[in-house]
């Protein structure tokens, strides 16, 4: 069932158009249901070679040796792919936009860091003899001691999972093991709280489970370039990959893709593209690599697990003054897309609430588990299951019911968020009110009359003097809960200018019954206003992330 | 032994496009001399409908009926770049991406029935239905087809429009964290009705109930899917799914279908949902996103629910059977809760 609340927010849309708000029949949709559409693998070709790869049994381990003279000779097998015969075996994913070191290879050279990682890949006529082959591979291993758990990672003296990041910690700025969020004062409002809560989140991995699973078909074409039919859900973005490790033009790669059967971030890691592409290089013929189901589940990259720890100040009155939290993103092996999702998690915290104090500390910590990537709202869903559960139970602390308690200290037009940018466009108090209506759920007069529209800006627009350290400088795990200092004055950040395109509300009265926030929370000084500063050079297109977050290397 | 009723509810935001933005989307439009278009992009039709917003995107802008419009996507050597289908980023950066193309080809397009027409281009409107007329005056027209042969054929005029969308990368401040995440944020409030068997630790969800703020729905029948599909899998992640189900221990995955658990058929509840259209500011037509935050309020709506039938509280996902008796036994027994409503 789905309805539609034309009568909220009216004002602010033109209804009268053509096609926009029809619910429309898709361009693919007879396709689809005939099972017509063709999909990457839906490709043939005279010719087609198998891929299979050779996949670690151990979750970390020394490579002795490997030895594929077996392997080689047996039955319908073309050409067996070594480490030294990737052009460039080491990368990282988001290298394409300058953000973190190279630190994940194709086919593992000297030591497995995950159960699963491929090592040899094998072409052969057909699937069955390229399985078959796989197990003729003989490598031999020194085992090596695990670190499953991000705390544990975290420790002096752990095992080095990636020698890439010798302290299992992403680097952000070059300058810190974690990223920060730094809002206020966490500990001065912890101490004028009536109560504080903090509780523990752990959310597991998640695999993606798309009915297509990854693969590729790469074929050389007749004029000195490749055709690659992806299920990639960055086309170019597996291109740039592909053409980084084979150190190819790109122009030279001709990817077809689009009509993907499922993705949900699993197929943005280019799992099978480069292998594929080298195949058909090597062997002059079309190959397929494709994942059986198993090794998806087993070997493919999930949704890493996060932990979520969450210290709340809040007032009887139901006001949350400060909001702490600690997050650890398990990335498994290789950084991937984890190091991204890191940065989003703390651009999402505290979640859609206005708390005068909140302090973030976010770590992309490596473990020796499959490599962990994008999924579905990754960043957030983890952080979201955290923030809501501990909502709950704070409503419940403070004996005022959940729907209201979210009301409350729900984000409006006008108030200043955690990351220094003004709220806009906001409709979280409506969301409630509507879902409350719709169960018969009872709302106060008060909530029933709350709006995203008012009640927001004036005070709740601040930016308080916020204290700021130096925790966790990389390398120094023993500073990483130095207790924070106050920075007197001038922080050091660039003072807030909002963007000109973002209205700013006007001071606004506090609702009745809705005192506003951050005034009467923590002893502080009476903020000031920020210091008229002029806005920061805009960046355009050119810019790279090198220059947010790290040197390129 | 009994079977204890709960609700919970949560409410969420979401934040639409890449984090600190950074990732451009492009589009090409251009007309056969029918006045057919072809909009020819690199984004990812993963099922959501990548082809089918762009489409009626492409259609509203031109002004031209939505068969006469079709979306080519995605070959790296027709389609333009496109950074891909994800971070909710398909329907708000290509979406915008379109538009400007889609201008920019109206614009030809209608020059060259004004020069057929002996009139100014910017009194000209188009119909929709593949006619184009002087403002207020619908006798004085001519198809989109007649204009589109003229240009191909007498005027030597391309009827075709480039877009690119792109919001500058943001820094991000290392000490503070400050920096500009997205641009637009997408709503949501849910509430689930399930019951928990104290016998077993069996969790049957019954009801989902939803007010969803998506800017504007750009095509209804899509969200709905999206909106719908998004509750399952936030069940099934609430519920059932991990491939460590004894995380940080990495043994016990599934190696299929029938190891990994889902919900199935039976599972399935139905879902009563209300759709909130606030329009973002710099979205087409003011449209944010369904595309990832669907999942999202389902997780701990289910947890709140559970405590709210048993009065225990299980902060570790999937929040299984064995997990609900286990602290169904500490906790020394059911104590159900207030109930709401």
């Amino acid at each position: 069932m789905l309805e539609f609340r034309k009568d909220l927010f009216a004002d602010e849309r033109d209804d009268n158009l053509n096609v926009i708000g029809k619910g429309e029949q898709r361009q693919d949709m007879l396709g689809h249901v005939t099972g017509r559409t063709r999909f990457f693998d839906d490709h043939g070709f005279d010719g087609l070679l198998h891929l299979k790869v050779v996949r670690s049994p151990h979750h970390h381990a020394r490579i002795r040796s490997i030895d594929v003279s077996a392997a080689e000779r047996a039955p319908g097998v073309k050409r067996v792919i070594r480490a030294q015969d990737v052009p460039v075996n080491k990368n990282t994913l988001l290298s394409l936009i300058g953000f973190g070191k190279d630190d994940e290879p194709t086919l593992a050279v000297d030591k497995v860091r995950y159960k699963g990682e491929p090592i040899v890949a094998i072409i052969a006529a057909s699937d069955a003899e390229a399985m078959a082959a796989v197990k003729l591979v003989r490598v031999s291993y020194d085992p090596l001691p695990t670190v499953f758990d991000v705390q544990e990672a975290l420790k002096p003296g752990a095992v080095v999972v990636n020698e890439t990041y010798p302290g299992n910690y992403f680097e952000y700025h070059d300058k810190y093991d974690h990223q920060k969020l730094r809002f206020g004062d966490v500990e001065a409002a912890f101490r004028t709280a009536d109560h504080v809560l903090e509780e523990r989140y752990q959310m597991s991995p998640i695999e993606h489970a798309s009915t297509e699973t990854n693969g590729t078909i790469a074929a050389p074409e007749t004029n000195n370039r490749y055709v690659v039919h992806s299920c990639a859900q960055g086309l170019f973005f597996s291109l740039g990959t592909t053409a980084k490790i084979l150190a190819l033009e790109s122009n030279r790669l001709h990817f077809i893709g689009g009509t993907v059967g499922g993705g949900f971030g699993g197929k943005v890691d280019s799992l099978t593209e480069p292998l594929a592409v080298l195949g058909a290089i090597l062997t002059g013929q079309p190959v397929r690599y494709v994942l059986g189901r198993e090794e998806e589940m087993q070997f493919g990259s999930p949704r890493g697990a996060e932990r979520h720890v969450i210290k709340d100040g809040v007032m009887r009155d139901g006001r949350i003054v400060a909001r702490q939290i600690t997050s650890y993103f398990d990335a498994g092996a290789y950084t991937r897309l984890s190091s991204y999702g890191v940065v989003k998690c703390v651009a999402h915290m505290p979640g859609p609430y206005t708390i005068p104090n909140v302090r973030g500390d976010a770590y992309c910590v490596f473990t020796n588990r499959v490599p962990a990537t994008a999924m579905r709202g990754f960043g957030v869903t983890g952080l979201d299951f955290s923030i809501e559960v501990q909502m709950d139970k704070l409503a419940h602390l403070v004996g005022i019911d959940p729907m209201e308690f979210r009301i409350l200290n729900a984000y409006r037009d006008g108030d200043m968020k955690a990351h220094r940018r003004v709220a806009h466009n906001t409709a979280l108090i409506e969301c409630v009110q509507v879902a409350a209506q719709k169960v018969n759920w009872p709302l106060s007069e008060t909530a029933r009359r709350a709006s995203s529209l008012s009640g927001g800006g004036g005070p709740r627009a601040a930016i308080p003097p916020t204290v700021t350290d130096e925790s966790g400088r990389i390398g120094r795990p023993e500073t990483r809960q130095a207790p924070p200092q106050l920075t007197p004055g001038a922080a050091p950040l660039p003072a807030y200018q909002p963007a000109p395109a973002v209205p700013v509300q006007q001071p606004a009265a506090p609702l009745p019954n809705y005192p506003s926030q951050p005034a009467a929370a923590a002893p502080l000084p009476a903020p000031t206003p920020p210091v008229q500063t002029p806005p920061p050079t805009p960046q355009h297109g050119a810019a790279r992330f090198s220059s947010v977050f790290t040197r390129r290397r | 032994m009994a079977r204890h009723q709960g609700r919970g509810m949560a409410s969420i935001n979401y934040p639409i496009g890449m984090n600190l933005g950074g990732d451009p989307s492009q589009a090409l439009v251009h007309a056969n001399p029918d006045g057919k278009f072809t909009v020819a992009l690199s984004a990812i039709d993963l099922g959501q409908g990548m082809k089918q917003v762009s489409r009626q995107i492409a259609a509203e802008t031109l002004g031209v009926p939505i068969e006469d419009v079709y979306v080519d996507t995605a070959d790296s050597d027709t389609g333009p770049h496109d950074m891909g289908s994800f971070a909710s980023r398909g329907t708000h950066r290509v979406g915008n991406a379109v538009i400007v193309a889609a201008k920019e080809a109206r614009g030809v397009l209608l020059e060259a029935a004004a020069e057929e027409l002996e009139v100014n281009a910017d009194d000209l409107v188009t119909d929709g239905k593949g006619n184009i007329h002087v403002r207020g005056a619908a006798s004085k027209s001519i198809t989109v087809k007649a204009a589109s042969q003229a240009a191909q054929f007498k005027q030597g005029k391309t009827i075709s429009g480039r877009g690119i969308f792109l919001i500058p990368l943001s820094n991000v401040n290392p000490e503070t964290g400050e920096m500009s995440p997205v641009t637009a944020y997408a709503h949501a409030c849910l509430v689930v009705d399930l019951e928990v068997c104290d016998e077993t630790g069996d969790v049957k969800v019954n009801k989902l109930t939803s007010a969803y703020e998506l800017g504007r729905a750009l095509n209804p029948k899509m969200v709905e899917q999206q909106l719908v599909g998004g509750a399952w899998m936030g069940m099934s992640h609430a519920l059932y799914e991990t491939p460590e189900p004894y995380y940080p221990n990495p043994e016990n995955g599934g190696r299929d279908y029938n190891e990994y658990l889902m919900p199935g058929p039976g599972d399935i509840a139905p879902h009563d949902i209300a759709v909130l259209e606030r329009p973002a500011p710099d979205g087409p037509f003011g449209g944010k996103g369904p595309g990832e935050m669907c999942a999202n309020p389902v997780l701990p709506a289910v947890a709140n629910a559970i405590f709210n039938a048993v009065g225990v509280r299980i902060d570790t996902l999937p929040i299984t059977p064995e997990k609900i008796l286990r602290a169904l036994r500490a906790q020394g027994g059911a104590r159900p809760q207030a109930r709401r409503a």
